[in-house]
């Protein structure tokens, strides 16, 4: 009866060698994603656009350094108990090798950024998530790449400024923003500008889902506001749009910030959000070369993740394309430290992203020119960009209006380095050294 | 003055939309005695079954009653397939089966119509009113007006037809005792599907004028959470009663949402706003303490 049990344990034990091989050879992203529920269509495209590329990556160049792409995914439902069910299912794998996690939820980035610290997992929150990890020496495992909503509102205030022939002083801004943390995390970027720039701004709350704005949009009739700066979140937008059109708004004053400014925000909202404008961090287009080559290769192999092909090129999956980019062009750094031709690990990919230096060359090279800004970090800075263009809806598409506007990093990143401080005095946190980095 | 009455009318109007989606509730609990969890869902495939029949070359006209077709065959199979099994059963069993219902739906829908947010343009535009606008400085939305009036349509039919037609008469035998109505003969299968039917028409309305007005995606299941404090004030029995449910808490909680931060700002500190996410649960607690059957709702007595 027992004939047969050594050979079978010796094969079952060979397998397992054989798959520990194979699974070391490649690289492996976890990823924490959400496609069906409330915000599943956005999802949908963000995540499209980020596996797309990890595909293009193996089958154009074979990998990064011959090392094959891996991922497996998670689906949260944009909820945060399933975020973090989810993250501690993939955990394991990724302790062997990761690129870094991506959740597009400021609910679960905040649910995981002790979890991610305490496994050594490098947690991306690219637009979103908690702000003030800026400062590495506070959160070293946590990257709110590219730009944050403080640079975001101090950006769009430096557009509005500029519009206004270099002047705000004595204008009136509405700030319209979702009542959550998301929401609120601007405030005080512009409150500050508001004192530097001698503006009156006029803080008006919207209460989740944000379905019904006709006592707010009243108010902002009855401010009569040169611009409204608008913080929305899924039906939040539309509605906004609609209900700015009702009460004879113009559309070309209101500017939304990147969560408020996707084709699934205008779309619904008809001829009403013609004129709309919106920050963003990635351009939308099926022109961008790196894009148009994504549709030639994976889509022409068969091997494309989107069931609707009409979404490539738009803002969200251009920013799920964008936000793999950058998590492959930090394996590629820490390849070039740690290895090359070989899987990296969460503290090696943590490293490679603090000192990301994705230059105009670069970005020209992989065909990304334009679909996303330069982007240089460091300890000190983990967002490494605080760049935005202004886009505004022509009816059809986004279209760019402004280049990449920096915000006041001199007036928000204090903000950032106090509150973060604040945060390690409470959690005991001895923050690090970032002039002894390298 | 002018503005007071501009957020009061512009409350009320509000609180039409949050009615259309309370009398699908209504239906179904004169029916069966339970408060249905999936009717934000129903109003979220009633919208998305419209949409996705337009876009597969329907005019409007037809993708509506191609829509209605898919909310009176959805209201047969809830009959058939989830309450028939449940006739009798406590009011909790059928509560959870609708909770089930819920998610099946909001998982369903999006598999076969797509999740994508769309617009839908019923030919009513959002602005205002020219004529109030400039003759009294008010903005009143047409399609805010338009809804108004069919609202009115909807309730006086129901109203009407609960009342005086032998199936509202039948209905309500049901709804007080499922084994008592079925013994003295009354087709309870027949009536389900039928109430079901209806509230899937109720739902394909609200459905229809909340997509026009803020496209049509998964949010419009949330149109269900404003639709308990309606019910609660209005009472969860009477039709005229979803009605003015729903005119009490979108006037209360526009003005509220206007008026009440700037007297908390002076008491408290701080600033307020996004008041209108709690108050009207808030004037709904109220009402359970003084009123529990609601304004209109069919006072219970148990005799021990």
């Amino acid at each position: 009866m027992f004939a047969y049990r050594k050979p079978l344990l010796m094969t079952a034990a060979a397998f397992a060698m054989l798959s520990q091989v194979a699974a070391a050879e490649e690289q492996f992203f976890p990823i924490v994603s959400y496609r069906v529920g409330p915000y599943g269509a956005n999802g949908q495209s963000f995540y499209g656009g980020f596996v797309d590329y990890l595909n293009y990556v193996n089958l154009k160049d074979g990998g990064i350094n011959g090392v094959k792409l891996a991922w497996e995914e998670c689906e949260t439902e944009y909820n945060n108990a399933k975020g973090v069910e989810c993250y501690e299912r993939l955990k394991a794998k990724a302790k062997v090798s990761t690129g870094p996690l991506h959740v597009m939820s400021t609910g679960i980035s905040y649910a995981l950024i002790d979890k991610t610290a305490e496994d050594k997992l490098p947690l991306a929150m690219m637009g979103y998530g908690r702000t003030d990890a800026v400062d590495g020496s506070v959160f070293p495992y946590a990257f709110p790449l590219v730009t944050t909503y403080q640079m975001q509102a101090s950006a769009i205030i430096k557009f509005i400024k500029d519009k206004e022939k270099g002047n705000l002083d004595g204008k009136k801004i509405v700030f319209l923003y979702h009542d959550s943390a998301y929401g609120k995390e601007p405030i005080v970027a512009l409150q500050e500008e508001a004192k530097l720039n001698k503006f009156a701004l006029t803080l008006i709350p919207v209460a989740h889902p944000g379905n019904e704005q006709s006592a707010q949009w009243l108010q902002i009739r009855q401010e009569n506001p040169d611009y409204v700066v608008f913080w929305g979140w899924g039906v939040m937008n539309q509605t906004a749009i609609k209900a700015a059109q009702k009460v004879g708004f113009a559309r070309d004053k209101m500017i939304g910030s990147w969560w408020a400014g996707s084709e699934e925000d205008t779309v619904p909202a008809g001829d009403a959000a013609k004129g709309y404008m919106a920050a963003t961090w990635n351009v939308a287009g099926s022109d961008v070369p790196l894009i148009a080559d994504i549709k030639k290769v994976v889509y022409g192999a068969g091997k494309g993740n989107l069931q609707d092909q009409a979404k490539l090129g738009t803002i969200l999956y251009n920013r799920g394309v964008s936000a793999a980019v950058l998590s492959v062009e930090a394996l590629r750094g820490a390849q070039e430290k740690y290895g090359k031709g070989k899987p990296v690990n969460g503290e090696q990919v943590r490293w490679a992203m603090e000192n990301l230096n994705i230059t105009d060359a670069r970005l020209k090279e992989i065909g990304a020119t334009d679909l996303l800004p330069p982007i240089k970090t460091s300890c000190a800075d983990h967002e490494g960009s605080g760049m935005v263009k202004i886009q505004q809806w022509d009816g059809a598409k986004w279209v760019p209006v402004s280049g990449w506007i920096e915000g006041n990093k001199g007036l928000i990143h204090p903000l950032f380095k106090a509150s973060a401080q604040q945060y390690a005095k409470e959690k005991g946190i001895t923050p690090k050294d970032c002039a002894k980095e390298s | 003055m002018r503005f007071f009455l501009e957020v009061l009318i512009s409350g009320l109007l509000s609180g039409v939309m949050y009615s259309l989606v309370a009398l699908g509730f209504v239906l179904i609990y004169k029916a069966s005695g339970v408060f249905n969890f999936a009717q934000g869902a129903m109003v979220y495939l009633a919208a998305l079954a419209v949409v996705g029949c337009m876009e597969k070359g329907a005019p409007l006209w037809l993708a509506v009653l191609l829509a209605f077709g898919i909310m009176t065959l959805f209201g047969i199979a809830t009959e058939k397939f989830v309450l028939r099994k449940l006739v009798n059963q406590p009011p909790i069993a059928l509560f959870m089966a609708t909770i089930g219902l819920a998610f099946f739906i909001e998982g369903l829908a999006p598999m076969v119509f797509g999740s994508d947010p769309r617009a839908l343009d019923i030919g009513i535009v959002d602005e205002p009113i020219e004529a109030i606008l400039n003759g009294w400085g008010m903005v009143i939305s047409k399609f805010d007006l338009a809804a108004a009036a069919i609202a009115a349509v909807l309730v006086t039919t129901l109203a009407l037809f609960f009342q005086y037609t032998r199936i509202g008469r039948a209905l309500r035998a049901v709804a007080d005792d499922h084994q008592a109505a079925l013994s003295i003969g009354i087709p309870l299968q027949h009536i389900w599907a039928i109430v079901w039917g209806v509230a899937g028409f109720v739902a394909l309305v609200a459905g229809m004028l909340w997509g026009a007005r803020n496209g049509v995606q998964f949010a419009l299941t949330f149109t269900a959470l404003k639709a308990l404090p309606v019910l609660i004030i209005g009472g969860f029995t009477s039709v005229p009663g979803a009605i003015v449910g729903g005119l009490i808490i979108g006037a209360s909680e526009k003005l509220a949402e206007i008026y009440l931060p700037a007297l908390m700002q002076s008491a408290f500190g701080g600033n307020f706003g996004g008041i209108e996410g709690w108050f009207p649960y808030v004037l709904a607690l109220g009402f359970l303490l003084v009123r529990p059957e609601g304004l209109f709702g069919e006072k219970h007595i148990d005799r021990v």
